[in-house]
């Protein structure tokens, strides 16, 4: 009986001590975090993509809370994610209208037909370092699928030789238009249906001869447009998204179907 | 004496029987001339004619726009038809001047006036080779007047002129070594004048005993040194003549001139003979037409500038029946393969190539996974590990491939791939891995440059 009353003192006078120790300990290192830090750690989405252009979540929450970067960088958790940032740092930061990646290629292998044969690394950028672009156009979609490799969402997937973006899972963070050698994608607005799906710069001949969907720059669009939101330049039409009001009279009148209204 | 040779390296079959023997021909195209503006390492030239103007041979239509850049000279006479892009060998399209060639090959005056360079000045030779556009011709295309302008000229101790030659199938360093050896050597005394310190070696592969007589023969009473070395790839690359010749390595954040060494390929020494003694510029250039695809494989002298598929139909077009499945700018080992042979050629091209069998494509379809073997390890020149750097690419792990294997060493000479027994393609992947990380620290550059 005594032996348990002993051991018990004895490891009851040890947890004190190494207690008031820990706390001692604790207090002396103390880190200042501010509060509203961890509460926007925890409201970001948390899959440390990086698209914000910081490394990681926990990296933008400090960058927010020093004043840094603006309450709505983040392009994953969009809108409400933006609102509750604002609640916690009192400001009104507004989140920029939603983008989403879109591929302006659609010279699948029904459009267009294989120059070459490539071998070597799959992997659009070792095609581009290479020199060796397996399609007849030498603007469009390689189709390895670099974007699709490098989408956190996936929503990125190759069809048919072509790389084509989910919107409705697209976060907009960017990541695959920096991957892109071909510098094929871009942000535009979400919803935006009417697209031009063309990046050839090349005269309307050449273009025609290669891929059956190419912009020929013939400017029958350019026409068509009531808003002046089409323009062609170098060869390539090119639709300013903030004029555009999606009526699709131009998808109707072009000839090669490069411009389409989903 | 240096050692007889560079640690690691391999023999591939040297293929250049077919142009062994074959003597310099002249070929004067007929076609448009197009001069791309970026050929050279560094900025793009900024054109200096445009559309409309009459140009003769030997002109300026494009001058250096930087203090790493290049002049370019036209190699016609004619009209400037257009300045704008057009596709190059390296399959992508820059900005270029194109002329429409008139055939008649009017000159500029003063073009070809023999001038003794012991009466010039150190500045004048330097303007000279400055003006008439001189890159390095054996294929990196680095700016010569910048090679030459190093930051301590006293601390240079070898000029080292490149006649290894070590590419299988190209011979036209060899023919330029048989026909203009007293040219050469007289362009290396030019060099050499601007580095009195500074002793000039030529090193030769000893496949080549023609060439090898012919400079040792005019190399008779001149302070230039001879030296014959051991066949093997890549006996050519820079860092194998330093080593060769100084028995020193050197990091890949130092240039040839930190251990004191200027190596120039035989060309470039035969360009800056012609620049200074002769006052000709840049112009033309030696071009090895070979390949078991090609008809009659030849070594042509050749203006910048002229359609590759003008120099294919000079050297008689394909064989009856036969369709090259590769082509190639430059030999087997390094050369970049393109598609579309309406396509100029630059300063820096010594070969084109025409393969009949796509060995690339053949060692694709045996490819296997790595079996640890080795011998990537023991050939390559630069002492790395491809098998580890291939595995980190494969990860994705850039950081382990640039600081722990030092990736960026890697001077992309195909050896590890030629040798591999699992047929994996180990320099694609690192010259994938060396464009990223190359482009991740422009990005970051610029990033600093913007917050700045």
């Amino acid at each position: 009986m005594n032996a348990i009353i002993i051991a018990t003192l004895v490891l009851g006078a040890v947890g004190i001590v190494v207690g008031i120790g820990l706390v001692y300990i604790g207090n002396k290192f103390h880190v200042e975090v501010d509060e509203r830090e961890t509460e926007i750690r925890e409201v970001l989405p948390g899959n440390n993509c990086g698209a914000c252009g910081y490394a990681g979540c926990d990296a933008v929450a400090a960058a927010i809370v020093a004043g840094e970067a603006s309450a709505a960088v983040c392009p994953v958790g969009g809108a409400p994610v933006a609102e509750k940032i604002n609640g916690i740092m009192g400001t009104h930061a507004e989140l920029s209208a939603r983008k989403v990646a879109f591929v302006r290629c659609n010279g699948s292998c029904e459009n267009t037909s294989t120059k070459n044969q490539y071998v070597g690394i799959r992997d659009c950028r070792a095609v581009v370092l290479a020199g060796l672009n397996p399609w007849d156009c030498d603007f469009g979609c390689i189709g390895y699928g670099s974007c699709a490799a490098v989408c956190p969402q996936n929503a990125i997937h190759t069809k048919d030789g072509v790389a084509v973006v989910d919107p409705e899972k697209c976060v907009g963070c960017g990541l695959c238009v920096k991957t892109c050698p071909n510098g094929l994608i871009e942000l535009i607005p979400y919803g935006q249906k009417t697209v031009v799906r063309c990046r050839n710069i090349d005269k309307g001949k050449d273009v025609k001869a290669i891929c059956s969907v190419g912009c020929i720059g013939c400017r029958l669009c350019t026409k068509q447009c009531e808003n002046a939101a089409i323009s062609v330049d170098n060869n390539l039409a090119r639709i300013d998204y903030s004029l555009c009001i999606d009526c699709g009279k131009c998808a109707e009148k072009c000839p090669q179907s490069t411009i389409t209204k989903a | 004496m240096g050692r007889k040779s560079f640690h690691g390296g391999v023999h591939p079959i040297e293929h250049k029987e077919l142009t062994r023997n074959a003597a310099f021909e002249t070929y004067l195209p007929r076609g448009e001339m197009v001069y791309p503006l970026g050929q050279h390492i560094g900025r793009p030239a900024s054109p200096v004619v445009s559309k409309g103007d009459h140009v003769a041979a030997g002109q300026l239509i494009a001058e250096a726009s930087a203090f790493v850049s290049a002049n370019i000279v036209s190699s016609c006479s004619g009209t400037v038809k257009a300045v704008e892009r057009r596709r190059t060998v390296a399959g992508v399209y820059a900005e270029s001047v194109v002329i429409e060639n008139d055939g008649l090959y009017e000159t500029v005056p003063g073009l070809g006036t023999k001038v003794d360079h012991r009466h010039l000045s150190q500045e004048e030779i330097l303007a000279k080779i400055k003006d008439a556009g001189i890159i390095g011709m054996g294929g990196a295309g680095f700016p010569t007047h910048v090679k030459l302008m190093p930051k301590d000229p006293s601390a240079i101790r070898y000029i080292i002129a490149n006649g290894a030659e070590c590419e299988p199938y190209i011979t036209c360093d060899d023919q330029l070594m048989r026909d203009c050896a007293g040219e050469i050597l007289t362009g290396m005394e030019v060099v050499l004048s601007l580095f009195p310190g500074a002793e000039g070696v030529v090193i030769i592969e000893q496949n080549k005993p023609e060439a090898i007589a012919a400079m040792k023969k005019a190399a008779e009473g001149r302070n230039i040194r001879i030296m014959a070395v051991r066949t093997k790839y890549p006996q050519g690359g820079e860092r194998s003549c330093i080593s060769l010749v100084t028995g020193a390595s050197y990091g890949i954040t130092q240039l040839p001139a930190d251990v004191g060494c200027i190596v120039d390929n035989i060309g470039t020494i035969y360009a800056i003979y012609k620049a200074v003694c002769e006052t000709t510029p840049l112009m033309e250039r030696g071009v090895t037409i070979t390949g078991e695809a090609v008809k009659r494989p030849c070594n042509l002298i050749t203006r910048i500038g002229v359609n590759c598929g003008e120099l294919l139909e000079a050297a008689g077009g394909y064989k009856d029946g036969v369709q090259a499945v590769k082509i190639l700018a430059g030999g087997p080992m390094m050369g970049i393969a393109f598609d579309n042979l309406n396509v100029p050629l630059q300063k820096n091209n010594n070969a084109l190539t025409f393969l009949a069998r796509d060995e690339v494509e053949e060692a694709e379809r045996k490819q296997t996974a790595c079996i640890r073997c080795g011998r990537c390890v023991r050939v390559c020149p630069q002492g790395l590990t491809p098998q580890l750097m291939s595995d980190a690419f494969a990860k994705k792990d850039f950081d382990r491939y640039e600081n722990k294997l030092h990736g960026l060493e890697c001077i992309s000479c195909g050896s590890c791939t030629f040798i591999c027994p699992a047929k994996r393609p180990l320099t694609q992947e690192f010259k994938v891995a060396k464009a990223e990380i190359m482009a991740a620290k422009r990005a970051a550059k610029e990033k600093e440059a913007a917050k700045a």
